[in-house]
């Protein structure tokens, strides 16, 4: 009976530790949502407040944060393969994934980037007006997100390469899954509540 | 910037207070290099993962802190006692209201909570350390140096002056010019990581480290209070987080959130700031319901009378506080039907607390009462704190807000809550766990004399206050009018007296270290709950055998049953962390890079950042999975700890 159930609890639950990190990551994650909840609020008050700055309907691009979304939610999608393949316990296609993950993420940053420029250009900035801060700091607080995640990812694969998956790898690796579909979930709330509602409105 | 710009100038008491800092500093240099303590001091404190140690250096910090913001506080009753006073000037007055809320909060009241819920509650669970410990240290440490960059402040760079609530456009860059608010927001913001890693770091210590058969439902009560405010805590704190982060963006890098231009909402902050601010109250007012309850049905000598309501009219409060952060700007036009809907919110947290009260004069209905200097704080709490309760309900009734608001009459409403509540709830634990920290009592005379001088002036202090606020004085004023004198010197007498008190009860700790009886059964008060079964000096893994519990009041029904909690023979090899110094070097760090952004020093601000992220990543390769004491250890420690 025992034998049976440690053969189907995931290796990521197996000691009290990683149990302990994963609850209090899912306790951490619940601090962010009301993290970015305030930053959507701010948003929501402050729009349409956009002083002698261009409206948003005149810069966002429909089609570009449509290809920043398929890039995010396809993330997801390889960071979810990569976990199940750590399940499996194939090492490589697993860092495949990730890397796979990795390089989608940094696709998506690069957009980003570009996207931030190009507004500046037209002259929406963070000092343009306080839309425009608040758009800023809610779209790149999730950014800043990305990019975190990125850089922990890598050193995440560089503790794959020296370790394997163990019982602790096993469970980061899990904590940042978690970590980057709660961003794509996010990403979601910014794409439908920011640009579809700003390109109409 | 030239030093004159750097340093403080041009005022005598500031100059006072350089030379305190440097001769204080100076003595415990010296002290600890004649006394070759250095090794000593990083081995067993600094780099310290123990929960009992890091509880104990958040205490000392918070009396510390209450030591300053206490001195504030007799600065601005000295000012106010006479009639056209110049013993501060206005600017000079403006810097000390502001620092004493901000450090009374932020540094005095928070960290003396969250010291004492590190060193009991993993007691009261039958739990050897937090879930996280390294992360505990984390906290303690970004609080420290938060502390010390507020702190730093009025000597360096200039105190912020804005009041503690920051209101813009006040605030902003264009009405406060200087480095004084950008020491507000980085303070808080370094301190503020440390409170939420607290929050969750409990959170998971209580629902995953609880000994078996302890059920949710047959936890300690201070225990309860400490989850809740967890809660509170975690969804209350990034919201603070978010809005020093907007006003610091707005200050530095030229934002429009809280500004007049750039179609900015001056309003924003306020609701932003009362949206945390008002839980906050809460995170402050609940462990200290949770002391009370411990100290009450300990020293009545019966079990906590409606347990089961108690716990729910605290997760009941912890709710409403959500709910109700618009009654601190009912004057700010939003509004007939808003105002009322936020004065109900308001008044009906009255009832769940209101229940408290009764359940707490039923358990000392017919019970033997032991008048312990615990106990008095407890008992001086209950009628106490009413007063300030029922002032609160007059204050959230909107109409009637509009004659009592920015009066004297909410200061002294506020300070009837938080002292006679938060306050009074922190000497109580104090005194009541104080065995279990350093092994002795303190003095029960001398202790006697601190509460009497201490609650005595506060009613003196702080009732005056009523009536001032209803004879029309405003607060935050630096000068009074003669109308306002007989009140205002009385008050300002109540504040000598509390400020007093505070020393004897300093006095106190210095005088049992000398000669108070050590203890030798590490249950000093006959208690009812499971940090009581450990042994005095606790040893690092305070439990050697895991308790089983079956009871509420575990280890009163152990007694009760002549049980003991130590069996020689289940002794097991026991895991533990090892100490790291790496909690106060990444601490420091960012200790250093929020000095630079506060000057503005932008790139060394980012230098600092840039540091602290590689220390993360260090941290991430690192595999220290702790260490193992051995059974013959443990034996020995547990035989010389309980005299056997």
């Amino acid at each position: 009976m025992s034998a049976h159930e440690e053969n189907t609890t995931p290796l990521e639950y197996q000691t009290e530790d990683a149990q302990m990190n994963i609850l209090g990551f899912w306790i951490f994650l619940a601090a962010e949502m009301a993290l970015f909840g305030t930053l959507f609020a701010t948003y929501a008050v402050l729009f349409g407040r956009t002083a002698d700055a261009p409206a948003p309907m005149e810069l966002f691009e429909p089609g570009t944060t449509l290809v920043m979304t398929l890039i995010l939610l396809t993330s997801s999608f390889t960071c979810g393969i990569a976990v199940h393949e750590m399940r499996r316990g194939a090492r490589k296609s697993m860092m495949t994934w990730l890397t796979i993950t990795l390089a989608l993420g940094l696709s998506f940053l690069g957009f980003e980037i570009y996207e931030f420029y190009h507004y500046a250009s037209e002259g929406a900035s963070l000092q343009s007006s306080a839309y425009w801060s608040a758009f800023f700091i809610l779209a790149g607080t999730h950014g800043v997100h990305v990019t975190f995640g990125i850089g922990w990812m890598i050193l995440l694969l560089m503790q794959l390469a020296q370790r394997g998956i163990t019982s602790i790898t096993s469970r980061k690796i899990f904590i940042i899954g978690l970590y980057w579909h709660f961003l794509d979930v996010i990403w979601i709330f910014i794409f439908t509540g920011v640009y579809l509602i700003g390109m109409v409105v | 910037m030239g030093l004159d710009e750097f340093f403080v100038t041009g005022e005598p008491l500031i100059y006072a207070g350089m030379v305190a800092i440097t001769l204080v500093s100076g003595a415990i240099i010296f002290l600890l290099t004649y006394f070759k303590k250095w090794k000593w001091l990083w081995r067993e404190w600094l780099t310290t993962v123990d929960h009992k140690r890091i509880g104990i250096m958040y205490i000392l910090s918070a009396l510390a802190m209450l030591f300053r913001a206490g001195s504030d506080a007799l600065m601005m009753r000295t000012q106010l006692a006479f009639p056209d006073m110049n013993f501060l000037n206005a600017q000079h007055y403006n810097e000390i209201f502001t620092t004493h809320g901000t450090i009374m909060i932020f540094f005095m009241a928070m960290p003396f909570l969250i010291g004492l819920m590190n060193i009991v509650v993993p007691q009261q669970i039958g739990a050897r350390d937090f879930a996280f410990p390294y992360l505990n240290a984390l906290s303690f440490w970004s609080f420290f140096f938060g502390a010390m960059l507020f702190n730093v402040s009025f000597v360096i760079g200039g105190a912020p002056d804005a009041g503690w609530t920051s209101y813009t456009p006040l605030a902003g860059d264009i009405m406060s010019q200087g480095p004084g608010q950008n020491f507000y927001l980085l303070a808080l913001q370094l301190s503020g990581i440390g409170t939420l890693a607290t929050g969750i770091n409990l959170m998971v210590t209580i629902l995953k480290m609880r000994a078996p058969g302890m059920t949710l439902f047959k936890m300690p009560i201070f225990t309860w209070s400490t989850f809740i405010t967890m809660f509170i805590i975690v969804f209350a704190f990034p919201i603070l987080t978010i809005a020093l982060a907007l006003m610091t963006i707005d200050r530095i890098f030229g934002s429009h959130f809280f500004t007049l231009a750039g179609e900015g909402l001056p309003m924003m902050w306020a609701n932003l700031f009362w949206m945390w601010g008002h839980p906050e109250v809460y995170i402050v007012i609940l462990p200290a319901f949770g002391i009370f309850s411990e100290v009450i049905a300990t020293f009545a000598r019966k079990r906590l009378f409606g347990y089961t309501v108690m716990v729910w009219s605290i997760i009941l409060i912890a709710g409403l506080s959500f709910l109700v952060w618009v009654h601190h700007f009912f004057t700010m036009g939003a509004g007939a039907f808003v105002n009322s809907i936020f004065s109900v919110t308001t008044m009906a947290i009255a009832i769940p607390t209101g229940v408290k009260i009764f359940n707490w004069l039923a358990t000392l209905y017919k019970s033997r009462i032991r008048t312990t200097t615990a106990m008095m704080w407890a008992l001086a709490f209950i009628p106490s704190f009413t007063i300030g309760g029922i002032t609160g309900v007059m204050l959230g009734m909107a109409a009637a807000d509009y004659q009592f608001h920015n009066s004297y009459f909410l200061i002294a409403h506020f300070h009837y809550v938080l002292i006679a509540g938060t306050v009074f709830g922190c000497f109580a634990g104090l005194v009541y766990w104080y065995p279990k920290m350093f092994g002795h009592k303190l003095n029960e005379r001398i202790g006697k004399w601190a509460f009497w001088l201490f609650v005595i002036g506060f009613h003196i202090c702080f009732l005056p206050q009523y009536f001032l606020g209803l004879d029309g004085m405003p607060r935050r004023v630096f000068h009074i009018v003669p109308e306002w004198f007989n009140l205002n010197v009385i008050s300002t007498i109540g504040a000598f007296g509390m400020g007093l008190g505070f020393a004897v009860f300093v006095y106190n700790i210095y005088y049992s270290y000398r000669y108070s009886e050590r203890e030798q059964t590490g249950d000093p008060w006959d208690g009812r709950t499971l940090e009581w079964a450990t042994p005095t000096p606790v040893p690092e893994y305070n439990f050697a055998v895991v308790p089983h519990v079956k009871e509420h009041d575990a280890y009163w029904d152990m007694k009760q049953k002549g049980e003991t909690i130590y069996d020689e023979s289940k002794v097991e090899p026991i895991h533990m962390p090892n100490s790291t110094g790496q909690p106060f070097i990444m601490s420091a760090i960012m200790f250093f890079a929020s000095f630079a952004l506060v000057f503005e020093w932008i790139w060394l601000a980012v230098a600092g950042l840039v540091t602290i992220l590689v220390t993360m990543g260090i941290r991430s390769f690192d595999y220290d999975e702790g260490r193992h004491i051995d059974v013959e250890e443990i034996k020995q420690t547990e035989r010389s700890a309980r005299g056997l």
